[in-house]
């Protein structure tokens, strides 16, 4: 039933895409830091209207599929916009503001556990905003975050073979296109599985050492 | 692995009248490299008062624990009512007991804990009668109607329908006390009960086992930090430091007329602090 | 733009009906291996830990793929609709077995010392003072595991299940109405996700009635 010959016959081409999933996550992630960040800061504003709309924001991306937000970046955002975008792009900027609204949480909690005198201390010397926030907050705020942040680019890195809808080429579509070349679709998602498997499981376990070091400090 | 047979000896003097309730014998209990508890002997006569005093961390709280089958003793023997607890004999052998041999003995016994351990999920009434309902086999109506009794008889006949986290200290622990005493057991044991309660909370928990004691047939072993409750509840009084039974005696002899140094060092704390308040 | 709804919400049944089931059984494969998890017997953790970790460890789309596309060529051929609630009932249960795990080791142990000087059974530890209480910590994680599930079973539209995602794909293609398509689609998908969210609170409250 299983065709080891088969299997190593397509095994390149797969493995030639997990840099397109690999490549996919990493940008994703990235943005997804930078917007996690940005919808923290907005949602802590003393603006209501500001704080309230970055609430909402937050809530609808994320009790709302992935699927559909790709599908609107990448088949609607042209159309309305007139900005297009490419299969990569498109999943980039979708996977990094999905992640992007659960990073947002996980750094709030990171901020709200700073302890009131940290801040009354930077107000006593007199530090701008942005200083107390870049030398003071943050880097504070961040460090006991990383192992759940760690949880997310491993979540994410899960969800990109959801890019292989809006036509990218990752490992997943690869395995697609060749198992409907070849009528066997077996070994080809067989593989893809366990190089998630591969990838995801010793990632998923340093993830917890990170935890478990941060825990003892 | 001579122990067996050793306490196969010991058995066999059994069904005598005065026959101690409770009998430890060389009762060790170690966590990891720590020696809670070193080789302790004690017999425990039906109807019987004990209190159990001594510094933090000289084993106590362990002794009432391996009885209660909280903790499994690393060396020795306890027997309830002339039979082992924590072994039971598989072909003439015997080997450590399994839940069931357990469960069987353990009702004998009821306990009353520092911090309550009220389910918090329960009203008062369904934490009193949860487990004779389970475990008794009692009917509802029944099981219900032996709890309300018993929270009368703590003075919580109000509280039926309140939840624990509703009640004072005081409250709980008093209910918790109304749930170990409707399994009717024929050992109780109290450990440190009024520890965690605010000072003025402690005398109506103690008043309720006052008033328990005072009824003579229940068998009581009870843990505790206050000396004079002590003194006024207990027939015999058993110092415990650094995993053994340094002294015990009745309170008269051992509050008054303490031999050993290590307790009078013990019990002169106590004084000062008597003089400090008075 | 209204007048989209009623043929997008023709996938409606379906989708619901998948939350619903892979959901029953996301929740039962959760408590059984949260459950496993915390068994004395080694065997019984390893098998549990395997399940958790495959499932966990791939991808929900690969495992609706490989359950819809490979899983033929083993002689098992399922309908669309068993492949989704098989794959995102493990997914989820998976995913649940950990809430489970958590909740039960943060029961106080004094609870259970409780348990056994009342002379309960360990079942009786277990169904009447354990679970009872873990199970008010567990409600709010698996709630955000239920909108989780709710935004995966979008994926069946990939396997031709014809839910509200699919229905929202094949109506573009004969409208064209890209846009307000997709916006539709996203708000019909917030509005069931708030009804989980608002249920799930409900749940909460009940559960912890009396309780402070």
């Amino acid at each position: 039933m299983w065709d080891w010959e088969f299997a190593f016959y397509v095994m390149p081409d797969i493995l030639k895409a997990i840099r397109v999933t690999i490549a996919a996550t990493l940008a994703g992630f990235a943005l997804a830091l930078a917007v996690g960040l940005a919808l923290a800061l907005l949602r802590r504003s003393a603006f209501k209207p500001l704080s309230l709309a970055t609430i909402g924001f937050i809530e609808f991306v994320r009790s709302t599929p992935l699927l559909i937000q790709l599908f609107f970046i990448f088949y609607a955002l042209p159309l309305s916009t007139g900005i297009s975008f490419s299969a990569f792009q498109a999943g980039t900027i979708g996977l990094g503001f999905h992640y992007g609204t659960y990073l947002s949480e996980v750094y709030r909690s990171g901020i709200d556990a700073i302890p009131r005198g940290q801040w009354e201390a930077a107000t006593a010397l007199n530090f701008s905003r942005l200083r107390t926030w870049t030398k003071i907050i943050l880097p504070q705020a961040i460090p006991p975050t990383v192992p759940v942040m760690g949880n997310y680019l491993i979540a994410m890195f899960k969800e990109t073979p959801l890019l292989s809808a809006i036509t990218l080429v990752e490992m997943l579509q690869t395995a697609k296109i060749i198992g409907s070349d070849c009528y066997r679709y077996l070994e080809p998602f067989t593989l893809v599985g366990i190089f998630f498997l591969l990838l995801s499981y010793p990632a998923s376990v340093l993830v917890k050492r990170l935890e478990f070091q941060l825990k003892q400090q | 692995m001579g122990m067996p047979s050793k306490v196969e000896i010991e058995t066999e003097t059994d069904s005598m009248t005065d026959e101690p309730i409770v009998r430890y014998r060389k009762v060790a209990k170690n966590f990891g490299e720590l020696q809670v508890l070193k080789k302790v002997d004690l017999d425990i006569a039906p109807g019987e008062k004990i209190a159990v005093i001594g510094p933090s961390g000289s084993g106590k709280t362990t002794l009432a624990r391996l009885l209660m089958t909280l903790e499994r003793p690393s060396s020795g023997t306890i027997e309830i009512d002339g039979e082992l607890l924590w072994h039971e004999k598989v072909n003439g052998k015997l080997v450590p007991a399994g839940e069931k041999h357990l469960q069987h003995h353990r009702g004998k016994i009821g306990m009353v804990f520092q911090q309550f351990n009220l389910f918090p999920h329960m009203t008062v009434l369904r934490n009193v009668a949860e487990a004779p309902i389970q475990v008794l086999g009692l009917s509802q109506k029944e099981a219900q109607k032996r709890a309300k009794q018993m929270l009368a008889k703590v003075g919580l006949a109000d509280k039926l329908d309140a939840f624990p986290s509703q009640l004072s200290g005081g409250q709980q622990q008093r209910v918790a006390i109304a749930r170990a005493l409707v399994m009717r057991p024929k050992v109780m044991l109290f450990d440190e009960v009024t520890s965690a309660l605010d000072p003025e909370l402690v005398g109506e928990v103690l008043t309720v086992i006052k008033e328990i004691a005072a009824e003579g047939e229940m068998t009581m072993l009870l843990v505790t930090h206050e000396m004079d409750f002590a003194r006024e509840v207990a027939d015999r009084i058993i110092f415990i430091d650094d995993g053994k039974i340094v002294e015990q005696g009745t309170p008269k002899a051992l509050f008054k007329h303490p031999r050993n140094p290590r307790t009078r060092s013990f019990l002169s704390r106590f004084r000062n602090n008597n003089w400090k308040d008075s | 733009m209204l007048e989209l709804l009623p043929a997008l919400l023709r996938g409606l049944g379906i989708t619901v009906q998948l939350t619903v089931l892979a959901a029953v059984l996301g929740f039962a494969l959760a408590f059984i291996s949260g459950l496993g998890s915390l068994s004395k017997s080694s065997i019984i953790r390893f098998v549990t830990g395997v399940y958790v970790e495959i499932f966990r460890g791939t991808s929900l789309l690969v495992q609706l793929f490989w359950m819809f596309y490979a899983l033929p060529l083993f002689g098992i051929r399922l309908p669309g609709m068993v492949v989704g609630v098989l794959a995102l009932g493990m997914n989820f249960g998976a995913y649940g077995s950990e809430v489970v795990r958590s909740s039960i080791i943060a029961v106080p142990r004094g609870q259970i010392e409780a348990a056994i000087a009342l002379n309960m059974s360990p079942g009786q530890r277990l169904w009447r003072i354990i679970l009872p209480q873990a199970w008010l910590t567990m409600i709010p994680p698996l709630g955000n595991l239920l909108i989780e599930l709710l935004k995966g079973t979008a994926l069946v539209s990939l396997i031709t299940l014809a839910d509200l995602a699919f229905q929202g794909f094949s109506l573009r293609e004969t409208t064209g109405r890209t846009t307000e398509i997709y916006s539709l689609l996203l708000m019909i998908y917030f509005v069931l996700a708030f009804f989980i969210t608002a249920g799930m609170r409900w749940l909460e409250r009940r559960a912890a009635m009396g309780r402070s």
